[in-house]
């Protein structure tokens, strides 16, 4: 079972918070505003790796939280 | 008609060449589809799919095998109504047995507001020319004699949407079937390749690269499922897709004959039988994303329980495997077709919890787009482009039933 810590709860089980999804990150090599605000919205880089994202704590502080997960195995990484 | 193991003894297998004038990358079914149509309707067979594992070890072996055409918009039904036109005859066409079977889908609603959206999905559909009608209770039950109206006392039946044509065929025969068209007609099929990178020159794509070498190419097409972010990055493409894992799980035989597809979009689950007798069972993808393919006890306890509800007698069976695929899910639930802003590189995405059905009209026409360097109309709606024109093809009708 997957564990989150909640910095208000502490160790919480994840079927207690919503994803939220990776933290949008247009990439430093897109300049143009209009292509950022493009990436910003639709985009993903979607990492087969360490991801920063955001977790919404339903069942408990109702607070968002960041934090991050390996995506290639599905676990938390500190 | 000829014995599936017989023909694939015919399927020859090739050394790679250094140069293409088409590379695939991926062999689930968009990518030997796409092999298929360029040597069967434009004589393109300089062409080699390359493969990481075995042909069809992807989501394309891994799924549940619905074939439906009843979605959410106008320009997702005429793309899937054409696929599953394509699927009645590919039997005939390829001359492979794929096992296809119509068995009509029932979408179950147990609330009127449920009971609206089936009457509009059924409205919506038959105006496009996707046979669906709204059913009672005492309709279903004729259908379904299994099924308990009461929905375990929690979900009673109100009435459901009935789309007729729907079917299922075996899934890796699909994937064999168009394999050994493509071989037949020339196609070098590369399995144990993976791609690890592209090679670029200027802003073009002009090959990939694998661990025994580069191999160079006229256009190169991405069919890669769940691992399109890492292939597109190669060439800098930057996609709205995320990576979900969809779960399924099937029991042991029950006596065959169990009738059509159900589906259910408040439940968030769905169920049919596979020729061999099991009641095959599935549910919406993972909330997070991720790359593994873990499944978990989470997804079976629950959704074992709630088809309990809606048919008691899978209480008596046992779960003999579940197993979990990586899914390209868009940000509006519609596939990704076509070209990229990077010349030579083409890309067949977006396919999500959704993609089996839509196999042969994906295949047919991105090779169209290969061969003739234009975009079909069929599928001109679902460009990578649609974003940045504010074009999203939202579409709630892929959701519910994979
Ligand atoms: C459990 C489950 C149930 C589903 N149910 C249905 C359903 O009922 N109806 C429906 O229409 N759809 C369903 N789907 C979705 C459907 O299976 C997919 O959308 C479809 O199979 C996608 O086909 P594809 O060829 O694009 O991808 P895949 O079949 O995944 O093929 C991609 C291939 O690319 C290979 N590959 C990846 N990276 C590389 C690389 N770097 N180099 C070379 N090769 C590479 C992979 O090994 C793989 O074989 C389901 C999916 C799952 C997981
Ligand atoms: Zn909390």
């Amino acid at each position: 079972m997957l564990i989150i810590t909640c910095p208000n709860c502490g160790s919480r089980p994840v079927e207690e918070f919503r994803f939220g999804g990776e933290i949008p990150q247009p990439p430093e090599s897109i300049t143009d505003p209009f292509e950022r605000d493009l990436d910003q919205v639709w985009m993903f880089t979607n990492v087969a790796g360490v991801q920063t994202e955001r977790w919404f704590h339903d069942a408990g502080c109702h607070r968002w939280l960041t934090a991050t997960r390996d995506t290639s195995i599905d676990r938390f990484v500190d | 008609m000829n014995e599936f193991v017989e023909t694939l003894l015919e399927l020859t297998w090739h050394e790679p060449k250094s140069s293409y004038d088409v590379v695939i990358i991926g062999g689930g079914g968009h990518g030997l589809a796409t092999a298929y149509y360029l040597a069967t309707q434009h004589g393109i067979t300089n062409v080699a799919v390359l493969e990481a594992d075995y042909i069809g070890s992807g989501n394309s072996g891994r799924n549940t095998t619905i074939i439906r055409a009843n979605y959410g918009i106008p320009e997702s039904i005429r793309f899937y109504q054409h696929s599953l036109d394509l699927y009645s005859t590919l039997e005939q066409e390829t001359g492979c047995w794929i096992m296809h079977a119509t068995k009509g889908l029932l979408w179950l609603a147990h609330t009127e507001s449920a009971m609206r959206n089936e009457r509009a999905r059924a409205m919506l559909n038959t105006a496009c020319g996707a046979e669906t009608v709204l059913v009672d209770p005492t309709e279903i039950k004729a259908l379904v004699p299994q099924l308990d109206l009461s929905g375990g006392g929690r979900y009673p039946v109100l009435g459901a949407s009935y789309h007729i044509p729907a079917s299922t065929a075996r899934h890796d025969r699909v994937v064999w079937a168009y394999a050994q068209g493509a071989m037949q007609r020339g196609v070098h099929v590369l399995q144990n390749t993976p791609v690890t990178g592209l090679i670029r020159d200027g802003d073009r794509v002009v090959g990939v690269r694998t661990a025994t070498g580069d191999i160079s190419a006229g256009v190169v097409m991405s069919a890669v499922g769940g691992n399109v972010s890492q292939i597109a990055a190669h060439a800098g493409v930057r996609l709205p897709v995320r990576t979900h894992p969809l779960q399924a799980f099937v029991t042991n035989g029950y006596a065959q004959g169990f009738g059509p597809i159900i589906s259910d979009t408040e439940l968030l689950c769905y169920i049919s039988q596979t020729a061999r007798g099991q009641m095959l069972i599935g549910h919406e993808y993972d909330r997070e994303t991720s790359y593994s393919l873990q499944s978990s006890f989470q997804f079976l306890q629950a959704n074992a329980i709630k088809m309990s509800y809606l048919l008691p007698f899978v209480r008596d069976l046992k779960i003999l495997r579940q197993w979990t695929g990586r899914c390209d899910v868009s940000a509006d639930f519609s596939p990704i077709m076509g070209f990229t802003d990077v010349d030579g590189f083409v890309i067949t995405t977006g396919w999500g919890t959704w993609g089996f059905k839509a196999i042969p009209a994906g295949g047919e026409a991105m090779a169209e787009l290969i061969a003739t360097g234009r975009t079909p109309e069929l599928i001109e709606p679902f460009a990578l482009s649609r974003f940045a024109a504010d074009h999203a093809m939202a579409d709630q009708g892929s959701t519910g039933t994979r």
